[in-house]
C-alpha cells in the first residue's frame, strides 16, 4: 500500500484491518479507525475542498468537529447521500464513497476559483450593495443565480430510507464531553448514586488523552489509565456512556439535545437499526466538559492546503499514525505547538523552523524543544506561504515591534503548523444563557454566571492543563451529584503556559493580502476592517455584514480572532466590542433525527370514526378536518365531486340521506348546577328547557364574538348532552373547564368529554322516520311524542341509544347516538333498512350545501372571530333576560350594534349559473379599480341542485338593510352582479323539518 | 328482521391489531369505564359502594377485585371495571351517591387500552413519552395523563415492567403503530 505519510507504527487505528475507500472517484487505502481526513492525509491528499466564496483550494486544518474546511459528501446509494460532512468526523468503512464539494468540474481545476481573482470586487456586503438595482431583477435574475452559485453540497433528491428514533431520558448528572475533565466528572458523579449520562461526539471516549503520548496519570501511561477508567465506568449500572453523540443544543430547564450516530460508521448497517437517535435528556445537573478549540493564526495566505492547527497535527500523528508532512514549519504564539513539534520530531518529521511570535519563549515545553535541537526563532511572524494545491514554502519575518516586520526569509516546507492557543468551547454554556466574562490574562471569554443547574469544568473554563482538568472535572462531578468524595490525580506531563495570542499577525504584504479569519465563510481581516470603516461598531452587526462566525461552523475557530481584529481597528478593549451569540446546533443535525418517527403515516395521528371503514369500502373521498378523516362525498361511477354532491343533495331532499356525524364534539355537563352553568356559558337561556328537549346553543368568548355552536339536549334535570363543532371540541371543553375552575368553583357541575364515546349517525330526509320505525324499541317516533328539537332514550336493534330529532339540513332529521363499538353495526342496520326508501350516503360537502340552502352558519366559515350573534342573525338565540353570560358585557358596547357592522345575508348572482368564489370581496358599485372600497365578503358559495341555481352567504356591511340591493363581486373576469336576498334559500317557511 | 344485533357486532378500536410479543405489546380486553367527579359526600358514598378508598394522593391508582380507581385530578377519577360489571356498577354507584353532588359519566368506549410489558417497555414508551419512567420517579401504582408523541394518553404502571395505556379510541391506532415503529429493530 502506498501511503507515503503513514508512520511505521503507533496510532489507535487498526493496522490489521485495511479498508479501501474512494474520494472524488479515486480509490485509496486506509485502516479501520481512520477518519476520511486522516486516511487522505496518509495518502498525501491535502486538498479536500474549495472555499465557500472564493473557491480557494482548502485542506483540513483541524482533526475534529471544529474543522471549517474539509466538508465532503458521502454517498451510500441513490437515496443515502449526506452532504456537508466534516472529513475529520467521517469514519472510514470498506467501500466508503466520498466526494468534495463546491467545485466544478474538478477539485483541482475549479472554474469557480475565478471568484478568487475577482475577489477585490467581492468585498464584504457585496450582495447587499450590488444586487439592489434594478429591483425587479432580484426575483427573476439575481436571486436564482446567486442561489445556484451559493451553498455547499447538494441535497439528496430521494426520500430518506433510514430510520431515526427519538428518546427521552432523565438523569441526575449529564456530563458533556468525554475528555479528562468529563471522565473525572463522571467518576465522581457516579458515586453520588444517581443516574449519570456521559455524551461525547467522538468515536472513542478520551478526548485529548486519545492524542497523548508521554503523560502518565496515577503512575500509569495515560492510555492505560483511560482504558481502566472507561472499563470501570462501563461496569457501573447507573452510568450510561454515549459515544458518537453530539450535545448540540442546550434548551430551557436543563433539556439537552444529543444526536447519537449509530450506523454511519458501518459498511453494511442493519436496515432495522436506526441511523441516528435523538436523545432529549432532562438532567438535574449538567457538567459541561466540552474542552477547547485551537485557534489558528491570522496571517497572509494562511488557508493553503498543508497548513493546519498544531494540535490537530499531533492528533493525526499520535492517534492515526499520520505525518502532516515531511518538512514542517511551526508558527505559534503558544506553548502547545512545541508539544506537536516534539512529537513530530520524534516521529522523524523534519522541523524546519519554529517561528514564535513571542520575544522570549520559555517553559518546560520550549526547553524540551531546545534540548532536542529544534530551530526556534523567537519574535518571528509567519507572513505568507506559497504553493498551488499544497504549501511549498513559508515566509518568516522577524518582528520589529509595533506591527512592523523585518526582511523575510523563505523556508521550504510541505506543511505548516499553527497555533494561537486554545479557545474554551463555551458554545453550550452560552446557549444555556449563562453569562460569560472576559479574561484578559488568558485572552478569552470564560463561563461566569450560570443560568441553569450547570457547571463547566476543565478546558472549557480555562483549566487547560491535564492535572487541573482532571481535578476540576472531579470536583464538578462531585458537586453536581452531591457526592462527598475527593480524589487527587497524580499527573506527570509537560505543561505549557496557557496564554496565547489573538487577532492578526503583523506583516508587510500590503492591504490586499488575504489573511483568513473565518475559513468556512471566507472572511479575511480585510473584510472585517472594511466593515468597521463602513461604520459598523457592534460585533453583532459586523457578523451579519461579513458573515464571520455564522453557518454550521458557529465561529469555532474564528470568533476570538475576529474580535481581536475588530477591537484592534476600533481601538477598544474586547469586552466593549462584545461577543456574538452562539447558536444551536453546535454541529449540524439531520432533519431525520429531528423528525424521528414523525413522518409518513406517523406524522400526525389520523383520527377515524367507527364508520370510517364502511365509507372507505363505499369509495368515499375523504377530507381532513382537524386530525379527523371525514367522508367528503361518495362518488358513483365516474362522478366528480360536483356531480356526486348534486346527486346526494337531491337524494336527501327527495328521499333520505345517511351521514356520519361522529366527529362532532360532545361534552356531558352533569351536576345539580348544570343548567346554571349552561346559562352562564352560552348566550341562550336553559332554565326552561325541558328534559328530553334540545336547543341550538351559541357560545361567545369574553369579547362577545361567536366561538362555537351546537345542539344541546337535556337528558335529565342535572345532565346536558352538549355538542360542539368538530374542530372546536377541545377548545370548548378547555374554555368551560377554565371558567369552572377559576371563576365558578362553587358550582356543583362537572364536565366530561364524550366525543368518542358516541358514534353519531345522522338520518336526514322525508323518509327518515319510515326507515327508523322498524329499528327502534322504547321510542315513540311520532311527531307528537318526538317533535323537532327533542330527544329520547331507548334502543336501536338492541343497542342503547340517545336519539335526537334534529336537523342541519332543514329536512325531517334524526341523529342516532350509540356507543362507539356498535357504531358500524347500527349504521349497517340503518343502511339495510333504508334501501327500500332510497337511502343515500352523503359526505361533508353535501352537508355544507344543505345547511347553506337553509342559511345555517358554520362557525369558522361564516364567522371569523369578529362576528357577534347578531351579525350572523342569531339575536333570537340570546337570552336577553339573563343576568350574565360569557360575552354579555362586551355585546353591550355601542360598537357591537353599529348599523354598518358586517351582517350575514344571502346573495343571488344575476346569472344563476355563476358560482361565486368563497372569500371573494363585495363592492357597492361596478367598475372600481384598486384600492376599492370593500363592503363585505362571500363566506359560503355553492351550486344548489334543488334550486337549480347558485347560492351564496356573505358578510356585508349593514347587510340586512340592503335586502334587494344590487352589489358586485370583483373577479378576474370582471365585476359579477349580485342581489342581496334573505339567508334562507330553501323552504323559508321551515315546513319540511316537520315532515 | 332480528330485533337485536349479533353479540359479536361490536368492534373495538384495536380489533385487527395483532399483539407483538417481541415488543410486549398487546391490546387490553374491553372494559367498563366511568369518569367520577364530585364533592366529598358523594365520593364517600362511592367508596362505600366500591369497597375501597379512592386514591387522594395525586397520580395514584387503587384497586380491589378487578376494579380500579385512577386519580386524574383533585376531584376526578377514572373507574375501570370488568366489562360484565358495566351497567350494574353504574346504577349501583348512582344509587349510592344519590342526591350528593356528583357526575358519573360512562366512557367505556371513549377510550381503549394498550398494555406494554417486558424489559423494553420503558425504553419504547420513552420514544414518545417525555416522563421519567425510572421506578423511583414513576413507581408501580402511579398513573398520570401525559403525552405519547402527538397523542394524549393515560399511563398507569401496574408492575415494574408493565404499563397500561389508556387512549382515546381514534388515537389508539396511532399510539399502537408508533410503539411498533419504535421497536421495529426488535420485532
Amino acid at each position: 500500500m502506498n501511503a507515503p505519510f503513514r508512520t511505521a507504527a503507533g496510532g489507535r487505528h487498526d493496522r490489521g484491518r485495511p479498508v479501501s475507500f474512494s474520494f472524488d472517484g479515486k480509490t485509496y487505502q486506509g485502516f479501520a479507525g481512520d477518519t476520511l481526513a486522516s486516511a487522505l492525509l496518509a495518502n498525501g491528499v491535502c486538498l479536500m475542498g474549495r472555499s465557500f466564496k472564493y473557491h480557494r483550494p482548502r485542506g483540513v486544518i483541524a482533526a475534529g468537529s471544529d474543522e471549517p474546511n474539509a466538508l465532503v459528501s458521502v454517498q451510500r446509494d441513490a437515496a443515502r447521500y449526506a452532504p456537508n460532512l466534516r472529513a475529520t468526523q467521517v469514519e472510514l468503512y470498506e467501500g466508503l464513497s466520498s466526494e468534495s464539494q463546491n467545485r466544478w468540474p474538478s477539485l483541482a481545476f475549479d472554474v469557480g476559483s475565478v471568484n478568487n481573482l475577482a475577489s477585490p470586487f467581492i468585498p464584504a456586503g457585496f450582495y447587499y450593495k450590488t444586487f439592489m438595482w434594478p429591483r425587479k431583477a432580484w426575483d427573476r435574475f439575481y436571486e436564482p443565480n446567486i442561489r445556484a452559485a451559493a451553498g455547499l453540497g447538494r441535497s439528496p433528491t430521494e426520500a430518506d430510507p433510514d430510520r431515526y428514533l427519538n428518546r427521552y431520558a432523565h438523569c441526575e448528572v449529564l456530563v458533556v464531553g468525554g475528555g479528562p475533565a468529563g471522565l473525572a466528572a463522571a467518576l465522581a458523579a457516579a458515586q453520588g448514586g444517581g443516574r449519570v449520562i456521559l455524551a461525547d461526539e467522538q468515536t472513542e471516549l478520551g478526548g485529548s488523552l486519545l492524542s497523548a503520548t508521554d503523560a502518565t496519570i496515577d503512575g500509569k501511561p495515560s492510555d492505560d489509565w483511560l482504558a481502566e477508567t472507561l472499563a470501570s465506568l462501563a461496569a457501573l449500572p447507573n452510568v450510561t456512556l454515549l459515544k458518537r453523540a453530539t450535545a448540540f443544543g442546550y434548551f430551557a430547564h436543563n433539556m439537552i439535545g444529543v444526536t447519537e450516530r449509530l450506523t454511519d460508521h458501518l459498511a453494511a448497517p442493519n436496515a432495522a437499526t436506526p441511523r441516528e437517535r435523538l436523545w432529549n435528556i432532562r438532567a438535574k445537573q449538567v457538567v459541561l466538559a466540552a474542552g477547547s478549540i485551537e485557534r489558528p493564526l491570522v496571517f497572509p495566505d494562511n488557508d493553503r492546503p498543508g497548513i493546519l492547527l498544531a494540535d490537530a497535527a499531533r492528533t493525526y500523528l499520535n492517534r492515526y499514525g499520520v505525518k502532516p508532512g515531511k518538512r514542517v514549519v511551526v508558527a505559534t504564539g503558544h506553548d502547545g505547538a512545541y508539544r506537536a513539534a516534539l512529537d513530530l520530531h520524534r516521529a522523524g518529521v523534519e522541523i524546519a523552523a519554529i517561528a514564535d511570535l513571542r520575544p522570549n519563549p520559555t517553559g518546560p515545553l520550549v526547553e524540551a524543544a531546545r534540548a532536542a535541537g529544534l530551530p526556534i526563532r523567537p519574535a518571528c511572524a509567519i507572513t505568507g506561504t506559497s504553493g498551488g494545491l499544497r504549501v511549498i514554502t513559508a515566509r518568516l519575518s522577524p518582528i520589529k515591534g509595533a506591527g512592523q516586520v523585518g526582511p523575510a526569509q523563505i523556508v521550504p516546507c510541505d506543511a505548516v503548523l499553527m497555533s494561537g492557543g486554545f479557545t474554551p468551547s463555551v458554545h453550550l454554556f452560552s446557549q444555556s444563557r449563562g453569562k460569560l466574562r472576559w479574561d484578559q490574562d488568558l485572552l478569552t471569554y470564560l463561563p461566569d454566571q450560570s443560568a441553569e443547574q450547570e457547571r463547566s469544568a476543565g478546558a472549557c473554563r480555562g483549566r487547560f492543563g491535564l492535572a487541573e482538568a482532571l481535578a476540576d472535572g472531579f470536583a464538578a462531578g462531585a458537586a453536581a451529584s452531591g457526592a462527598e468524595v475527593s480524589r487527587t490525580f497524580a499527573v506527570e506531563a509537560l505543561e505549557g503556559d496557557p496564554r496565547g495570542v489573538i487577532g492578526a499577525l503583523p506583516h508587510d504584504r500590503g492591504v490586499n493580502a488575504k489573511a483568513f479569519v473565518d475559513w468556512q465563510n471566507d472572511v479575511t481581516t480585510k473584510d472585517l476592517k472594511l466593515a468597521v470603516r463602513e461604520g459598523f461598531q457592534s460585533i453583532e452587526h459586523i457578523k451579519r455584514y461579513t458573515t464571520t462566525g455564522m453557518a454550521t461552523d458557529q465561529g469555532k475557530t474564528s470568533n476570538l480572532n475576529a474580535l481581536g481584529v475588530v477591537a484592534d481597528v476600533l481601538h477598544k478593549p474586547i469586552p466593549e466590542v462584545g461577543l456574538t451569540t452562539f447558536r444551536m446546533p453546535y454541529t449540524p443535525v439531520t432533519f431525520g433525527a429531528l423528525a424521528g418517527l414523525a413522518r409518513g403515516d406517523l406524522f400526525d395521528p389520523v383520527r377515524a370514526t367507527p364508520i370510517h371503514d364502511w365509507a372507505a369500502e363505499q369509495g368515499a373521498v375523504f377530507e381532513d378536518v382537524s386530525l379527523w378523516k371525514r367522508a367528503r362525498y361518495f362518488p358513483r361511477g365516474s362522478e366528480d365531486m360536483e356531480a356526486a354532491v348534486r346527486r346526494e343533495c337531491v337524494s336527501v331532499r327527495a328521499g333520505c340521506g345517511i351521514f356520519d356525524a361522529s366527529t362532532l364534539g360532545k361534552i356531558e355537563v352533569v351536576g345539580p348546577d348544570a343548567a346554571e352553568f349552561m346559562n352562564r356559558m352560552y348566550v341562550n337561556a336553559w332554565t326552561k328547557l325541558g328534559v328530553g328537549k334540545c336547543r341550538y346553543g351559541v357560545l361567545c368568548r369574553e369579547d362577545g364574538f361567536v366561538t362555537d355552536d351546537g345542539v344541546v339536549g337535556r337528558i335529565a334535570k342535572d345532565r346536558f348532552h352538549v355538542t360542539t363543532t368538530t374542530g372546536g371540541a377541545p377548545r370548548v371543553l378547555g374554555m368551560m373547564e377554565d371558567y369552572l375552575q377559576t371563576e365558578w368553583p362553587d358550582l356543583n357541575v362537572w364536565l366530561t368529554s364524550t366525543t368518542e364515546q358516541w358514534a353519531v349517525i345522522a338520518l336526514q330526509g322525508p323518509n327518515a322516520r319510515r326507515i327508523l320505525e322498524g329499528l327502534v324499541e322504547g321510542i315513540d317516533l311520532s311527531p307528537e311524542a318526538l317533535p323537532h328539537m327533542s330527544l329520547a332514550e331507548g334502543r336501536i336493534r338492541g343497542v342503547p341509544t340517545r336519539l335526537f330529532r334534529v336537523s342541519f339540513s332543514g329536512e325531517l332529521g334524526f341523529e342516532i347516538n350509540v356507543a362507539a363499538d356498535h357504531g358500524r353495526a347500527v349504521w349497517e342496520a340503518v343502511w339495510a333498512a333504508g334501501q327500500p326508501h332510497g337511502l343515500t350516503p352523503y359526505g361533508t360537502e353535501t352537508m355544507h350545501v344543505l345547511r347553506a340552502e337553509k342559511g345555517f352558519i358554520i362557525v369558522g366559515q361564516e364567522t371569523d372571530g369578529t362576528a357577534t350573534p347578531d351579525d350572523v342573525g342569531l339575536t333570537w338565540a340570546v337570552g336577553k333576560a339573563k343576568p350574565d353570560f360569557v360575552g354579555k358585557r362586551s355585546l353591550a358596547r355601542p360598537a357591537m350594534s353599529e348599523p354598518d357592522r358586517k351582517q350575514l345575508v344571502g346573495l343571488y348572482t344575476d346569472d344563476g349559473a355563476v358560482v361565486l368564489e368563497e372569500g371573494a370581496q363585495i363592492v357597492a358599485t361596478a367598475g372600481q379599480t384598486p384600492p376599492m372600497r370593500l363592503i363585505g365578503h362571500v363566506t359560503s358559495s355553492y351550486y344548489s341542485a334543488v334550486l337549480g341555481r347558485s347560492i351564496a352567504l356573505a358578510m356585508v356591511s349593514g347587510g340586512r338593510a340592503r335586502l334587494g340591493e344590487s352589489l358586485y363581486s370583483p373577479s378576474p373576469v370582471g365585476d359579477i352582479p349580485v342581489k342581496v336576498v334573505p339567508t334562507v334559500f330553501y323552504d323559508p317557511e321551515g315546513a319540511r323539518v316537520n315532515g | 328482521m332480528d330485533k337485536t344485533l349479533a353479540p359479536n357486532a361490536a368492534r373495538g378500536a384495536l380489533d385487527g391489531f395483532t399483539a407483538a410479543p417481541a415488543l410486549g405489546l398487546a391490546a387490553a380486553c374491553p372494559m367498563t369505564r366511568f369518569v367520577l367527579r364530585g364533592r366529598a359526600e358523594a365520593l364517600a358514598a362511592a367508596e362505600a359502594e366500591l369497597g375501597f378508598l379512592l386514591p387522594r394522593q395525586a397520580c395514584r391508582a387503587a384497586s380491589l377485585d378487578g376494579r380500579h380507581a385512577l386519580w386524574l385530578g383533585p376531584d376526578e377519577w377514572l373507574i375501570l371495571a370488568p366489562l360484565a360489571d358495566g351497567p350494574a356498577l353504574g346504577e349501583a354507584l348512582e344509587a349510592a351517591m344519590g342526591a350528593h353532588p356528583h357526575s358519573l359519566v360512562e366512557i367505556s368506549q371513549r377510550q381503549t387500552a394498550i398494555v406494554i410489558s417486558g424489559p423494553r417497555a420503558t425504553g419504547l414508551l420513552n420514544v414518545g413519552c417525555p416522563l421519567d419512567l425510572d421506578l423511583a420517579a414513576f413507581p408501580v401504582g402511579m398513573c398520570t395523563r401525559t403525552v405519547f408523541a402527538k397523542a394524549e394518553i393515560g399511563l398507569w404502571r401496574r408492575a415494574p415492567d408493565s404499563f397500561h395505556i389508556e387512549v382515546w379510541r381514534s388515537f389508539s391506532p396511532y399510539v399502537w403503530r408508533f410503539l411498533e415503529a419504535a421497536g421495529a429493530e426488535y420485532a
